[in-house]
């Protein structure tokens, strides 16, 4: 079927109005379609429009439930409340909320560990654990392209953090 | 001063680059929440915190709160990408401290207490990332951060958890969407966890062939590998716009400068021009200024006129000049007749 407006293209919008009783059927192309004003198919939408349908899909149970509403013990956002705005009220949202969100976390983003930036004030030994993590995926990428003379530094540098990690763990300074 | 007037690296058609981070303060209240008492001690708790920070940046920064701009003043930070929309709709409980070349804006108590920014001319994805990470460890001396061992800085949308970073470039592609190109390219970089977006931010439409891209994703990679992703993505739309620009100069020959050149005159010599008219014409002359094509007039130049024929630039041009004016098509038409004509 072709668009009914510009007769060229192939029409894949198909709308049905109802109108006092009396239907209509408009058959449009992509092109047609956007530039009408009474359909809002093409309507811009945001990302906390497709966060809260993602959150609709991920959690079931409180939507169908209906009287558990799990609230944040700490700001007192209601979980229905925050997947409406798509945004929480605080910090512990996350931990109270962790159940619900996790999955939802794993949909929207690539992972669910932080390797990136950590504050100065986590500490010397947490920033050491993290360096430690960052060489062992490096040493399994040198492993994997056999590059063995690099593998075997990395190793080394991996043991004398690991020695680091330990005094300073028995010395007691740090976190 | 500033990414509209600065020249940059590959301006023909990365327009500007600019990185976000998203940060809160450990044990408030997030502001989607926060009355307005606590969000005005929130702002000076910041504030007096970086100030306090031994930095020679703290001698360039000033601090704005929202409400002592009239609206106008407001939406020309809007209109200058140095600030959100967000920011200066909640005006009563939000703030800004931006330093002398407004490369540097902090906002703050937009959607998160902290939002720092680095904007900066044409492609300087890394330097801007290398200057926002300085920004946020002297920050960091006197506020501490609301972070999490696995989730990393804590925002309040999950969809900015992780490093809380937007890395994100603007755009001209008027070559890939003449191509017809420009579809399949957006939906292919969503899959690779970027996303595309208009001129001016979320659900804008793309005016001027103007396109922002940015990382969708923002737990799991580290900031640089974030950006690097960014980096090379862009680099392939850039050489494909450039071969694109080429290949329909060849093809369409006097057509394709005569089409160039029109639009130079109309924005020239109109008297009215809509805001979706100007700037489908100042694309046309972009791409003739960065094909060499319009040789008198230089690309930054393109850009400020841009930035200048947006409406709440328009309003304060006409306050200026006492003009009693008030359709906006007039007044831009005579802004950009003025800018264009030098």
């Amino acid at each position: 079927m072709l668009c009914q407006q510009c007769k060229e293209k192939p029409a894949t919008v198909h709308l049905t109005k109802y109108i006092n009783g009396k239907k209509t059927e408009i058959h449009l192309c992509q092109e047609c379609a956007r530039q009408r004003s009474d359909i809002s198919v093409f309507a811009p939408f945001t990302i906390n429009d497709l966060l809260s349908g993602l959150l609709d899909m991920a959690t079931p149970s409180t939507v169908m439930g209906g009287g558990e509403d799990i609230k944040c013990h700490t700001c007192g956002m209601a979980y229905s409340q925050f997947k409406k705005m798509g945004r929480v009220g605080c910090e512990n949202c996350y931990s109270d909320f962790s159940r619900e969100l996790e999955p939802i976390l794993k949909r929207i983003q690539g992972g669910t560990k932080h390797t990136g930036k950590v504050p100065s004030r986590m500490g010397f030994n947490y920033r050491l654990r993290r360096e430690i993590d960052k060489l062992r995926i490096e040493l399994q990428k040198a492993v994997k392209i056999e590059a063995f003379e690099e593998a075997a530094r990395l190793r080394d540098e991996i043991r004398n953090l690991e020695k680091e990690l330990k005094r300073s763990d028995e010395g007691g300074h740090g976190v | 001063m500033s990414w509209i007037t600065d020249s940059g690296p590959m301006r023909d058609v990365v327009i500007s680059s600019r990185v976000r981070l998203a940060r809160n303060i450990s044990g408030l209240p997030f502001p989607v929440i926060m009355d307005r008492e606590t969000a005005l001690e929130t702002m000076d708790k910041i504030y007096n915190g970086i100030m306090s920070s031994n930095s020679a940046l703290v001698d360039q920064l000033k601090f704005i709160p929202m409400h002592e701009l009239d609206p106008v003043e407001r939406n020309i930070l809007v209109e200058k990408h140095l600030v959100s929309s967000e920011l200066v709709q909640r005006a009563d409980y939000t703030g800004l401290i931006i330093d002398d070349n407004e490369e540097i804006c902090i906002m703050l108590n937009e959607e998160d207490h902290i939002r720092l920014q680095c904007i900066l001319a044409g492609y300087q994805l890394e330097e801007a990332w290398d200057t926002l990470d300085k920004v946020d460890d002297l920050v960091e001396e006197n506020i501490e951060y609301s972070y999490h061992e696995t989730l990393g800085y804590i925002t309040s949308c999950p969809t900015n958890l992780g490093t809380g970073m937007r890395a994100s470039v603007m755009l001209h592609l008027p070559a890939l969407v003449h191509g017809g190109h420009i579809n399949a390219i957006l939906q292919t970089i969503s899959k690779i966890g970027l996303t595309a977006r208009g001129l001016y931010g979320e659900g804008s439409e793309a005016l001027g062939n103007i396109f922002q891209l940015s990382n969708q994703v923002t737990l799991g990679p580290t900031e640089e590998e974030l950006i690097s992703n960014l980096q090379i993505v862009v680099k392939q739309i850039t050489d494909k716009e450039k071969l694109t620009r080429e290949a329909i100069h060849k093809a369409n020959g006097v057509e394709f400068e005569d089409n160039i050149y029109r639009s130079l005159g109309i924005l020239k010599y109109a008297k009215k021009l809509s805001m979706k008219e100007f700037m489908a014409l100042l694309s046309q002359v972009r791409l003739g200024v960065s094909m060499g094509i319009i040789e008198d007039i230089d690309l930054k130049d393109i850009d400020k006129i841009m930035i200048l024929g947006q409406s709440a630039n328009l309003h304060s041009y006409a306050t200026e000049q006492n003009s009693l004016e008030t359709d906006m098509d007039i007044i831009r038409a005579e802004v950009v007749g003025r800018l264009i004509h030098g």
